[in-house]
């Protein structure tokens, strides 16, 4: 699903990110990425995602060389990964509906398809019953979960998540944590960032600990 | 391929709304572009109706072919049939060389004078018109040539130089429109540019997650093309109705005037097929002015 090979990133002013990074991540696998702010989580993140491009090294994700990738490729290839970001990164000028829909949408997915999903992905995330609501008007935690319903509206194999339980407070983490476990047991690979080791203790799962941009640790917990 | 359709519907209204969302800064553009358009449009008409009145002038052309004395009667009739026959021609009107000088005396008040001389010395005249009220000087002068040549014939006479002049000036005047038309185009381009670059910026954070959910660049432009496209078609039927106001107010005193010169000429303003035009220039313009404005910002904005 996930493969990387010797693979640097070095920001201009020549912070070096990554530094000769090897994993992999099996399909339908979950995983842990931990480390502490500034250890390059993120930015593994961002490459895997293609928001960013390796300096050095390549990436396969879902079967694709990165590398070779064609700009006008990126779009569909972004379609196979649900990616949930610790700002979530939602559009506030549109309904709860509208935030969900909008992966649908640029699809061209039919609309009574798009309904369908949405509600399916709303419900999944308990927040059918804000559907009309402006995201402004949601908690912290409601708005964590909404990214999450628009990161799997359109069933992607892979689910990247940077801190989803970034300022939540304990209970809601579980809370998300677990729906991530859910999203896992229905076979679609999830490689979370975070630097919450409660989550890692209590799932046991694969935990990679990043640390000054190379890999530490890469253990089944 | 009609979902294809609806979803260009969709995005033309959802265009449309956004426009109507912000309606004092939309009106402002659509203005902008209306008068840019109207300038070179109003002289477009000012021009259309100078040729009229000069290709009624022109339609006036006429030869004047004088034959040689010594041609009888007879001759100079079949001569003038064989003229008629020219594709060209539209009549041929020969005067004799009695009824000529029946007309000198008539019109010219010398016929006493002209008593005293021993025979008439007027020729006989084939008055020619030209077939096609819009004959230019070149067919004109052609013709005259080809009447020269024949045998029969003494002098041709036919006074060009004043049409040629104005055909001269008509013609300068049609270059200055369209260079100052396409000076305004671009200008006109510039001006939708901008307001999308601005409307892009704008909507930056959007962008930037549509480009992370998985949209193209195409799904991203497309209302932003809608947008430009409507922007240059309401500034064009701005245009033509500013047009068609200014030709109101000027049809009475041009009638006036016209009216001094003992004619019915009036003031004719964009036909539809022109209109239409117009309109398809307009948007044309707007969706460019948005394609070059968002094409150069999309690619700048990227996900980080």
């Amino acid at each position: 699903m996930i493969q990387l090979s010797n693979v640097c990133k070095r920001y201009p002013g020549g912070h070096e990110a990554l530094k000769n990074v090897s994993l992999a991540l099996a399909d339908g696998e979950m995983a842990f990425l931990t480390g502490h702010s500034g250890a390059g989580k993120s930015t593994l993140l961002k490459l895997i995602a293609l928001i960013e491009c390796v300096t050095s090294g390549q990436i396969m994700v879902n079967d694709k060389n990165l590398a070779r990738l064609a700009r006008r490729r990126i779009p569909y290839f972004r379609r196979g990964i649900g990616v949930v970001f610790q700002d979530n990164k939602l559009l506030f000028d549109r309904t709860v509906f509208d935030n969900v829909a909008l992966p649908l949408v640029v699809c061209g997915v039919p609309h009574k398809e798009i309904a369908r999903r949405v509600r399916a992905a709303l419900d999944k995330v308990g927040l059918l019953a804000k559907e009309k609501m402006p995201p402004i008007t949601l908690s912290g935690g409601e708005q964590q979960r909404l990214g999450i319903a628009r990161a799997v509206v359109n069933k992607p194999p892979l689910l990247l998540a940077d801190e989803p339980t970034g300022n939540l407070d304990p209970e809601l983490s579980d809370q998300i944590i677990d729906l991530f476990h859910d999203f896992n047991r229905h076979g679609v690979g999830v490689l979370i960032a975070t630097h919450d080791l409660r989550h890692i203790e209590r799932l046991k799962l694969r935990r990679l600990t990043l640390k000054d941009g190379a890999i530490v640790q890469d253990s089944a917990a | 391929m009609t979902s294809y359709l609806l979803r260009h519907l969709q995005v033309l209204f959802y265009s449309l709304g956004q426009l109507a969302r912000t309606p004092f800064a939309s009106l402002v553009t659509v203005a902008v572009i209306g008068i840019s358009l109207a300038l070179p449009a109003g002289l477009y008409v000012l021009l259309d109706n100078m040729q009229r009145v000069s290709g009624a002038w022109d339609g006036a052309a006429q030869l004047s072919v004088f034959l040689k004395r010594d041609v009888s009667e007879r001759a100079g009739l079949a001569l003038a049939q064989k003229i008629r026959a020219r594709p060209e021609i539209a009549s041929v009107n020969y005067i004799s060389r009695e009824a000529a000088l029946a007309e000198f005396k008539r019109l010219s008040g010398f016929g006493n004078a002209l008593n005293a001389l021993d025979g008439n010395p007027l020729p006989a005249v084939l008055a020619i018109r030209p077939a096609s009220p819009h004959a230019d000087a070149a067919t004109l002068a052609r013709l005259g040539k080809d009447l020269q040549a024949m045998g029969e014939v003494e002098l041709v006479q036919l006074d060009l130089d004043w049409i040629k002049r104005l055909n001269a000036i008509l013609d300068l005047a049609r270059h200055g429109v369209w260079l100052l038309a396409t000076v305004l185009a671009l200008a006109l381009t510039l001006i939708v540019g901008n307001t999308i670059r601005l409307a892009v910026l704008g909507r930056r954070t959007e962008i930037e997650i549509i480009k992370l959910v998985g949209g193209t660049d195409a799904f991203i432009r497309r209302p932003f093309l809608y947008s430009g496209l409507l922007q240059g078609l309401g500034g064009a039927l701005c245009a033509w109705a500013l047009l068609a106001l200014v030709l109101a107010l000027l049809a009475a005193p041009v009638q006036e005037l016209a009216a001094l010169y003992g004619s019915r000429f009036e003031l004719r303003g964009l036909d539809v097929s022109a209109g239409l035009a117009l309109l398809a220039l307009g948007a044309l313009l707007g969706w460019l002015g948005s394609r070059l404005a968002v094409g150069r910002h999309l690619r700048a904005i990227e996900p980080r």
